[in-house]
């Protein structure tokens, strides 16, 4: 055959492609996980909570999360008789050393455990400029820290306050949902320290896991459902007051 | 034909242009990471690489392979769905090497009361004191065994709020 410009034009950048093809190479293998086979979420039972402070300082030390910054954080709120819609809330150190006597007497008081919503919606991802955060297919939003720019604009779009940026590396930093701990069948640190089981890390997608039966028995909501962004942290008993 | 009798200069234009393309799809093969696109617009193996950290706590089945005496005593106890390391801390080093790296002793005056001192937003049905009034200085453990915490249950009901 004889092979024109013509030819040439059309061959050259579909050669292109093939090889970018052939560069992306195989998957990396991973003994004995699937990521197809699951979707993390993490139950969060308020009823348990005693605000001890066991899953931050878990958290902190499992994954080196440095001081004055938070991966999880626990809150104490007060919410008064006659203002439901101003609750006081207060998060010494984030939960890290317990909580001081309160200091108001009376009303409603309750803790809530915070961390990444991991949101199958996440508005975080969807900002990012250049895909370092994402979710994974199965269901953590993560960030690629050799990939992150340090932009912020995942800080600013997280509803929550979850993320932050690491003042050493200057990248964008969150609850990867101890992903190095549950692929290896373990679960999350402050799952591991929580003395009450009021955190308790669920496969969405095992249909053996308690929390279906869990969620079927409970009235579970979400943080600002409004927000749309199908979180996939669950809060048992929430109060509407929460935020 | 006369219509392309000097077309010539727009061939060379065009080839100028395709060579400009080429040339980018070439450069930004070599310089996106191999596995970026793998599931969605980002690294494929970033997960693996955040999966590769190692881990500080044993979980509490390494534990109770070894230690399946103290899982016995706990099961009488209140604390029986505690895990080992919401006390005893991150211990994986030790699960890892149970010779050379022994876990910390604890102090029940520091442990203890980081959930069992009364606090207003507690859950009421959760046994708490007022560590100052409640044992007279004396350290937890003088009465009560933490792996299996209560002394009678008329006695701890005395403590609770």
């Amino acid at each position: 055959m004889n092979i024109t410009r013509r030819h040439m034009l059309v061959l050259l950048p579909a050669a292109a492609i093939a090889w970018k093809h052939v560069l992306a190479g195989t998957p990396e293998a991973s003994p004995n996980y699937t990521m197809s086979e699951h979707w993390w979420g993490m139950l969060i039972d308020l009823p348990n909570c005693i605000g001890c402070g066991n899953c931050v300082r878990a958290c902190q030390t499992e994954n080196e999360v440095p001081d004055g910054y938070f991966r999880t954080w626990v809150e104490r709120y007060h919410v008064t008789d006659y203002d439901i819609e101003n609750p006081h809330v207060d998060s010494p150190d984030g939960g890290k050393k317990g909580f001081p006597p309160a200091k108001e007497a009376g009303g409603k008081n309750f803790f809530v455990p915070k961390l990444c919503n991991h949101c199958a919606d996440s508005p975080c991802t969807q900002v990012c400029p250049v895909g370092a955060t994402f979710i994974s297919p199965d269901g953590v939003v993560l960030v690629d820290k050799t990939y992150c720019l340090g932009c912020r604009y995942c800080v600013q779009a997280c509803p929550y306050g979850c993320r932050f940026i690491h003042p050493k590396t200057l990248t964008a930093e969150k609850c990867t949902l101890c992903y190095h701990r549950i692929t290896k069948g373990l679960t999350t640190a402050c799952c591991e320290a929580c003395p009450t089981g009021a955190r308790q890390l669920a496969d969405l997608k095992n249909p053996n896991d308690p929390i279906h039966e869990f969620l079927k028995t409970h009235n579970v909501q979400i943080l600002k459902p409004y927000m749309a962004t199908h979180s996939k942290v669950l809060y048992n008993d929430l109060d509407g007051s929460v935020r | 034909m006369n219509a392309f009798k000097d077309a010539g200069h727009l061939f060379r234009l065009a080839a100028v242009f395709v060579a400009g393309g080429m040339a980018f799809v070439g450069v930004r093969a070599f310089l996106v990471p191999k596995s970026f696109g793998q599931y969605g617009h980002y690294r494929g193996n970033a997960m693996a690489e955040i999966a590769a950290r190692p881990v500080n706590f044993a979980g509490h089945q390494a534990c109770e392979d070894c230690h399946a005496d103290v899982l016995e005593k706990k099961k009488s106890g209140k604390h029986v769905h505690v895990n080992c390391e919401a006390c005893h801390g991150p211990l994986a080093k030790h699960a890892d090497d149970p010779g050379s790296i022994q876990p910390a002793k604890l102090d029940t005056a520091v442990l203890c009361v980081r959930c069992h001192e009364a606090n207003i937003a507690k859950p009421k049905t959760f046994p708490q004191v007022v560590s100052a009034d409640h044992s007279s200085g004396l350290p937890c453990d003088t009465c009560h065994q933490p792996h299996s915490p209560a002394i009678t249950a008329e006695e701890t009901t005395g403590g609770k709020k």
